[in-house]
């Protein structure tokens, strides 16, 4: 019983991680259509901003600050990814207004490339760390209740508490703020948004630019477990379940598929996996998807899709 | 004034249904195939067979199929690279647990196990559409990709996936040089695309493109959605399958399944969407743009440093070549978003009129 509850919250942890790169998803997909391939790219490009202006910003520091290099490094990497959103609002979605939803997910691919080689030149591409303090020694918990205790890594739950955070804070900014209040105008009705005096352009690149931050939050937590490498665009592939189990246009939907889809792996994993042979978590997140796309072809929490002649 | 359907009358039915209804492009067509037959041969050397004429005629293949799935029947699928896995691998254990078979049939059974498996991957797209189908098709590519890694019997059990064949032989004739690779794929390529242009033009192709358009329309008028899609997966999957194979026994010889990974998926559909949805001539241009691109880099950038007296790095060009190529595909979608294949109709429009376009 301890090893289920072990693994189950394991995979609640992972499945947090698999939220806020689908959160990147939706956000954007919501606001503009677009289905942003390039979230992966944008997390490794985030995440190599953050490795490597931290390393300089504490050089330059003589390495007395670890908190004051990664605050600087945290708002350098920020401005990274608001360049990131600038520049694709302007060269690339403002062109493509009204294409089909396949030639925009290929020009993300092609935004994938970009990122993948400018972030690579400009910070080079060996693996790096990003160290912001998170203690790494696991710790026991409930050792009365069951035999041996639960071993939880206190680094997950520390990431788990900031994507939590982080999810409250977008909710927040979402519901109170006019410009949430905006971004949300955009997401039901482009044309409407517009006739009242909504500037799309600018509400594209705020979108693109809450999408670079959650996607740098998460470049920096995958980033100081793992390490920063070019394996980080992976992550993308690995949160696109989520977003189709939960609804393309659904925050709840990418947290709540997130989260079943980190239980399901893990569990997958430790209880069918020796069965034949192991590796499965990457297809099974994808096969649980589709079995439950298979009742709600939109998504758990998605809008519901009308089809009308 | 030269190209133009006026003043060519058709007499009978026969002549009315021909292929290219235009003479001149029934000629151009004759001339490039006689042309890739006998004068390519003559000019190309090892090093043009092997990089580059190849690859596009096994791609351009790989291409036409996710044409006819993506561009005729609006069915998005980020996972050829796995049916390109399962027609590769299922030819493979054809070949070696059968004795004496045929190269060619090994290649065909390959393409019908891989459209089997195309069929089973495409029944999500009875209930789920667009991007979701998309997604949902990686499911397939995911799941092949640990299926011919981790189950030996695939692979003959050999421990890292890895598969090689020799010893190609078909009729007697042993294919061994570059030459005689090209035309055996050539061969393979200009049936197939004669079958695909006629899979179009008939009632198959029909009802795909309706599914298309607007399925919900299509199912009014009495097609069965459930029939038409399946029917795109199956035939789609069945080029893919036999561009797998020959991918595998011809370009290859010998392979694991990295070879067929989701990046060979993201390549297909690019050629598709470069190249034109929905039209067979563009899956051509595609595949050719994106197989020359690379390689066309890869020779220039290091030529361009020397030029201007710095001496580039390997790792500096390779990055130079994701950016080039990742804008190259950017602006290709936002100055012909219907593919290279649209500026070939407008070319053909201009000529009809010409020289009195007004």
């Amino acid at each position: 019983m301890g090893f289920f509850i072990e693994t189950l919250i394991g995979g609640l942890m992972a499945g947090m991680l698999y939220s806020l790169v689908a959160l990147g998803f939706v956000l954007i997909f919501k606001s503009s259509g677009v289905f942003n391939f390039a979230q992966g790219a944008m997390v490794l490009f985030a995440a190599l901003a953050m490795a490597r202006f931290s390393e300089w910003a504490n050089a330059a520091l003589g390495g007395d600050s670890l908190l004051l290099a990664n605050v600087i490094a945290f708002f350098g990497a920020g401005l990274a990814m608001l360049f990131v959103a600038w520049a694709v609002e302007r060269f690339v979605l403002r062109k493509l207004v009204n294409q089909e939803g396949a030639t925009l997910l290929m020009a993300t691919l092609g935004i994938t490339y970009i990122l993948e080689g400018v972030g690579q030149t400009l910070f080079g591409s060996e693996i790096y760390n990003i160290d912001v303090g998170m203690p790494k020694e696991p710790v026991m918990m409930f050792e009365s209740m069951f035999e041996g205790g639960i071993l939880i890594n206190k680094e997950d739950f520390i990431a788990a508490l900031i994507a939590a955070i982080l999810v409250g804070l977008l909710t927040l900014f979402f519901q109170k703020t006019p410009v949430g209040r905006a971004l949300r105008a955009v997401a039901d009705d482009h044309q409407a948004a517009q006739s009242i005096g909504i500037p799309l352009n600018r509400i594209w690149v705020i979108v693109w630019l809450v999408a670079g931050i959650v996607a740098l939050v998460a470049g920096i937590i995958w980033g100081s477990k793992l390490g920063v490498q070019f394996s980080l665009t992976t992550v993308a592939l690995r949160a696109l379940p989520v977003v189709i189990l939960g609804g393309l246009t659904s925050v709840p939907g990418a947290i709540v598929g997130g989260l079943i889809i980190g239980v399901g792996e893990k569990l997958s994993e430790v209880y069918i996996g020796p069965m034949v042979g192991g590796g499965i978590e990457i297809w099974f997140a994808y096969v649980l998807a589709l079995v439950f796309l298979l009742f709600r072809p939109q998504g758990l929490f998605g809008e519901k899709i009308i089809n009308r002649v | 004034m030269l190209y133009r359907e006026n003043g060519q009358f058709k007499t009978t039915y026969a002549a009315d249904q021909q292929i290219f209804t235009i003479t001149q492009d029934k000629w151009f067509v004759i001339a490039v195939i006689a042309f890739a037959f006998i004068g390519v041969p003559m000019i190309a050397d090892e090093y043009m067979f092997r990089a580059i004429l190849i690859p596009f005629l096994i791609l351009a293949l790989a291409a036409l199929g996710v044409n006819l799935l993506v561009g005729y029947c609006g069915q998005i699928t980020l996972g050829a690279g796995a049916f390109m896995a399962v027609g590769a691998y299922a030819a493979y254990n054809f070949q070696i647990r059968i004795d004496g078979m045929p190269l060619i049939a090994a290649v065909l059974l390959g393409g019908l196990t891989s459209a089997g498996i195309g069929i089973i991957f495409g029944i999500p797209s009875l209930r789920v559409r667009g991007l979701y189908l998309a997604v949902a098709t990686l499911a397939a590519q995911f799941f092949c990709d640990w299926a011919f890694l981790r189950i030996q019997w695939f692979t003959n059990n050999s421990s890292s996936g890895s598969v090689s064949i020799s010893n190609l032989q078909v009729f007697g004739w042993t294919i061994d040089a570059p030459v005689e690779k090209y035309l055996f794929c050539l061969v393979f390529i200009v049936l197939f695309a004669l079958l695909a242009k006629n899979l179009t033009r008939a009632t198959m192709g029909r009802q795909w493109m309706a599914i298309r358009d607007m399925d919900v329309a299509a199912e009014v008028i009495g097609i069965r959605p459930m029939y038409a899609k399946l029917s795109a997966f199956a035939v789609s999957s069945f080029f893919v399958g036999v561009a797998g194979a020959l991918w595998g026994f011809v370009h290859l010889g010998s392979w694991e399944p990295a070879a067929f990974s989701v990046d060979r998926s993201f390549q297909l559909l690019f050629m598709v969407i470069i190249g034109g949805m929905g039209s067979i001539f563009g899956s051509f241009i595609g595949a050719a743009f994106i197989v020359i691109l690379p390689i066309f880099l890869n020779q220039f950038l290091p030529a361009l440093g020397s030029i201007v007296g710095v001496t580039i790095s390997t790792a500096a060009v390779s990055h130079a070549e994701l950016i080039i190529f990742g804008s190259l595909i950017v602006f290709f979608l936002i100055v012909e978003p219907h593919g290279l294949a649209r500026l070939w109709a407008i070319a053909k429009e201009k000529l009809r009129l010409w020289p009195f376009p007004h």
